[in-house]
């Protein structure tokens, strides 16, 4: 790994855009550098562009909270989320950069019967995927994470809860420069302030993008947008089972490590880490309006730091440093969509909602590989636009322990 | 966000639940509607950005659904 003295000056060129590309992937996001990074490491193809209206990896890869497991319900979310949580525990060596992956566990507590019994049968489900998965009392999850409070003395006391030690957090920037990096080393040009205004079509075809930067030419054009999915979709009049939500998430000021676990609760609704630096990093649910505004209703904020401080007594004198919000691609049975489309040659990955980060590496991988063949990635297989027509929805609300 | 009930007037969105997208249209003739017609009613929203045509039921208060025209982006709303 890198020692911090050697860390270069640049991690990646600002080249200018050129005429053509092989593949231009728009959205530099986490999932859009992960898949340029395994275009040109996995299948040897590196004539491509990354476009990004903004900066790069500034939208919901500066805003999410960074919580990594792959303990989903389903047999197919299971092997999607586990092949990137594989891929997750050799990233730092793969990309030759500390992205400070912790695999710290990720506790989901349990308040009510119902609760119980999903949360039982998912660690029975995770198991026969062979995902780690394990049950835990209430002392059990005192003697885990011991700040938790499970005094039965509470609205909705802890009456268990389920523990995936494999799962953690990664530092979100980490993630993205060092796939920028390796994938611009490769010859992946990555274009930010470059926002794409339009398709370039033949027929059904699309054999280019329009931007602010002029026409850029390419066989092949891949979507990574997330919460912006419909408003590039719209362009080409391809329709999108999407909606966009704010997710909002907050950090406390800098605290002695106080907390060695994630812990979430999916029926008092807030997860919570602590991160290397040390503030405590919370999100719970979306707002419930459609928006692009990148910002949400207070009292999402209030309810789950109220859920927060009956968890946790300790963090009762902790302030809020900032809150702020992501715009999410909620779909319909919250699981991704990722794909061919309609059009030639167009590409669709979205609709991870509020759990995208955990999957940049597996998403990445599974993309790459159904743009250079030009067919699904069998691990993508199941999560075609198709399915909604088809019917074979991959329910994963609720059963995916809710928050992400 | 203040949200004007058309009965109670601007109250604050916390009162309120979200109804999505106004206007959907139930197929008008569901026996002949295809799979693909029936995923479009089910799954298919408008999602702009920018004003968005949508439904509102004021939960808290007196319990009525309404629609408004909202900016997706400014959160500035019109009554429909």
């Amino acid at each position: 790994m890198r020692e911090p003295h050697s860390h270069p000056d640049h991690l990646w060129r600002n080249p200018e855009p050129r005429r053509a590309y092989e593949v231009v992937i728009v959205g530099a996001g986490g999932h859009g550098l992960a898949t340029a990074y395994y275009l040109a490491k996995n299948h040897g193809i590196t004539d491509v562009a990354v476009l990004e209206r903004g900066w790069l990896a500034g939208g919901n890869m500066a805003r999410n909270t960074t919580v990594i497991r792959s303990n989903y319900l389903w047999d197919e979310s299971a092997a999607i989320y586990e092949h990137s949580l594989k891929l997750w525990e050799h990233l730092a060596d793969e990309l030759d950069y500390d992205i400070q992956f912790s695999q710290r566990g990720v506790l989901s507590l349990v308040h009510s019967l119902g609760d119980r019994r999903e949360g039982l049968r998912r660690v029975n489900a995770n198991r026969l995927n062979e995902i780690d998965a394990e049950w835990l009392t209430p002392a059990e999850v005192k003697a885990f994470c011991p700040i938790v409070n499970v005094s039965p003395d509470v609205r909705y006391p802890v009456i268990g809860g389920t523990l995936q030690r494999r799962g953690g957090i990664a530092k979100h920037d980490y993630v993205a420069w060092a796939f920028a990096h390796k994938a611009d080393e490769m010859g992946v040009d990555l274009i930010q302030n470059c926002e794409v205004t339009g398709f370039d079509l033949d027929g059904g075809r699309v054999r280019g993008v329009h931007t602010n930067r002029g026409l850029i030419a390419a066989s092949k054009v891949a979507l990574c947008a997330a919460g912006h999915s419909t408003v590039l979709a719209d362009m080409i009049g391809l329709d999108l089972p999407i909606q966009s939500h704010p997710l909002q998430a907050l950090v406390s000021e800098l605290l002695e490590p106080v907390l060695n676990c994630v812990v979430m609760s999916n029926a008092v609704h807030v997860y919570v880490s602590q991160a290397h630096k040390g503030e405590l990093v919370m999100g719970a649910g979306i707002d419930p309006y459609n928006s692009y505004a990148q910002r949400g209703s207070p009292h999402v904020i209030e309810y789950q730091l109220a859920a927060a401080c009956e968890l946790f007594p300790i963090f009762s004198r902790a302030h809020v440093l900032r809150t702020w919000a992501g715009i999410v691609d909620v779909s319909p049975d919250a699981s991704p969509i990722l794909g061919l489309t309609p059009v030639e040659n167009l590409f669709i990955n979205c609709g991870w909602g509020t759990g995208g980060f955990k999957a940049t590496p597996g998403a990445g991988w599974v993309y790459a590989h159904t743009i250079a063949h030009g067919k699904p990635h069998p691990l993508s297989a199941p999560f075609t636009l198709e399915r909604f027509t088809t019917g074979a929805l991959i329910d994963e609300h609720g059963a995916a322990a809710v928050a992400h | 966000m203040l949200i004007p009930c058309p009965w109670c007037g601007d109250r604050e969105d916390i009162e309120f639940k979200y109804g999505g997208a106004a206007q959907v249209a139930y197929p008008t003739d569901p026996q002949s509607a295809d799979d693909a017609h029936w995923a479009r009613y089910v799954f298919f929203r408008p999602n702009p950005k920018g004003t968005m045509a949508e439904r509102w039921v004021h939960t808290a208060g007196c319990r009525r659904w309404f629609n408004v025209v909202r900016d997706t982006v400014t959160h500035t709303i019109r009554p429909a």
